[in-house]
């Protein structure tokens, strides 16, 4: 009966993580709200998240706004609803895409840098280090970055929306021959604002699960350079698939 | 001014410390001598409240580090600098932001008065006008002199040397040892240091302890411990591999 004894023990591990990660989650949440307030970092954190992901984010969201337009139109040609491609892209992205691939972006890109940071300021023993100076390592690290992450997001996905129906419009109206106007009235006529703040108030959890995950990896990396490594992978994947199943239920619940 | 008393700590099954009794006397440089895993990391560790130990205490100035919770902790630690192994240097700060930090965190000094002070720790310790350099490039050395300047930025009471001379060339392990002797005479600071370098422990020294198996297994002066009987101690500081110390 080995692989029951396997079974459990990878059950218990993974029940054991989530406790901790909300452990370290809640501790975080009782930090954010005791002074003082390191803006100094908190700024260096949304450049760090923010500003330098608006590349990746740009071309992920143009080329998925294209790929969308075509794709939708190839379906809607059948049952003579070309005219709608603008509706759909508009829609998916502002929903569902902008802030989902968004989030996954960010996760592989300043998940895994922040993770790989705050490892390798475990192991090189700089967070104990932070600690002896009488100054929480929480506070200074990871609030920062929780912060960060929840204002960054949203603005993101509104880059990803933006240029993910400007993608669209680009394919629907230079390769498909749509006309520019009603193009352009689709898009918007059937946009409801609650389509566009659901999806940031998505995002805003993506960055807040992005942070936390990320955060908690670094804190407990352990073993040197493998122990980072793996803390990074962790902090990639756990994100990843938070996003995901949480992307579920935040839509299924809110909206 | 420390007192640990009766401390155990284990980590799963691995018993660590077993019940440490050490009393380290104020002004005085303490030295704890011991094998790889013996626990000296996790004593020093325990005295400076990154640990919590699952028996005992740790009595500095009259306060239990061990019962002691958040801003309390904080508080003690004001009186205490250490110096970590590897220095744990801030990689995204300059030197003179490193030796300055905790002045930043804790005083209401501008800038370019936290700036004169780590210029002046940093000539204390033989590095003056290297402010505005990045740690990655430092060499070992220099690393730890500047973790040291950091260390006593705040001018504290308490020194706590985590294998200071690990790592580096005998010249400037010397340096260091100097440094720590220095220390401890102008600033009057009560020092504590692991260590299993013995050059290093003999010449810092006022009184060195032995841990071994999660124990203080002898007390003494150098000079005691050089003579002692104890045949533990004896095969540590003359390095046999033959003795009753059992090498896992």
């Amino acid at each position: 009966m080995n692989w029951l004894e396997d079974i459990g023990l990878a059950v218990a591990h993974f029940i054991e993580e989530m406790g901790r990660i909300m452990v370290f989650f809640i501790e975080t949440l009782l930090w954010l709200f005791r002074p003082p307030l390191y803006l100094r970092n908190i700024f260096k954190q949304m450049e760090e998240i923010g500003v330098n992901s608006v590349g990746v984010v740009i071309i992920m969201a143009s080329f998925t706004g294209m790929v969308l337009a075509l794709q939708s139109y190839t379906g809607f040609k059948r049952f003579n609803a070309e005219s709608l491609v603008g509706t759909v892209v508009a829609l998916s992205m502002t929903r569902e895409l902008g802030p989902v691939l968004t989030g996954l972006i960010v996760a592989g890109r300043a998940g895994a840098s922040m993770a790989a940071e705050l490892g390798t300021m475990r192991v090189t023993e700089q967070i104990d280090a932070l600690a002896t100076m009488a100054t929480n390592p929480i506070k200074y690290l990871a609030v920062p970055r929780v912060i960060a992450g929840f204002i960054m997001l949203p603005l993101l996905t509104i880059i990803s929306n933006m240029l993910g129906i400007f993608g669209g419009y680009l394919v629907g109206v230079k390769v498909l021959d749509a006309n520019p106007v009603v193009y352009m009235r689709r898009s918007f006529d059937y946009l409801e604002m609650n389509d566009v703040f659901s999806g940031l108030f998505k995002a805003a959890i993506f960055g807040l699960i992005i942070a936390v995950i990320s955060c908690y990896k670094g804190f407990y990396a352990a073993g040197g350079a493998e122990g980072v490594g793996k803390a990074t992978t962790g902090a990639v994947v756990i994100s990843m698939m938070l996003i995901l199943i949480s992307d579920y239920f935040l839509t299924a619940i809110l909206f | 001014m420390i007192q640990v008393i009766n401390l155990y700590k284990a980590f799963g099954n691995k018993k660590v410390l077993a019940g440490v009794n050490l009393e380290i006397k104020k002004g005085e440089s303490m030295v704890v001598i011991g094998g790889s895993g013996s626990g000296k990391s996790v004593l020093i560790k325990h005295i400076i409240g990154l640990l919590k130990p699952d028996k005992g205490s740790i009595i500095i100035a009259g306060k239990d580090m061990a019962k002691l919770k958040g801003g309390d902790v904080d508080n003690l630690r004001k009186k205490f600098g250490m110096l970590f192994q590897g220095a744990a240097l801030f990689d995204s700060l300059s030197v003179w932001e490193n030796v300055g930090f905790a002045l930043k965190q804790h005083t209401m000094l501008s800038d370019k008065e936290i700036r004169a002070v780590a210029g002046e720790k940093l000539k204390m310790v033989g590095l003056a006008g290297i402010e505005d350099m990045m740690p990655v490039d430092l060499s070992g050395g220099m690393r730890k002199r500047v973790g040291l300047a950091r260390a006593i930025a705040m001018d504290p009471e308490i020194l706590l040397y985590d294998e200071p001379t690990t790592g580096l060339d005998p010249i400037m392990a010397d340096v260091i040892n100097d440094l720590i002797i220095e220390m401890r005479e102008k600033l009057k600071v009560t020092s504590v240091a692991i260590t299993h370098d013995m050059v290093s422990a003999y010449k810092i020294a006022d009184r060195i302890a032995m841990l071994y198996e999660g124990k203080i297994v002898e007390v003494g002066t150098p000079d005691e411990i050089k003579h002692t009987k104890n045949p533990l101690v004896k095969q540590f500081i003359t390095g046999s591999a033959v003795g009753p110390i059992k090498v896992g």
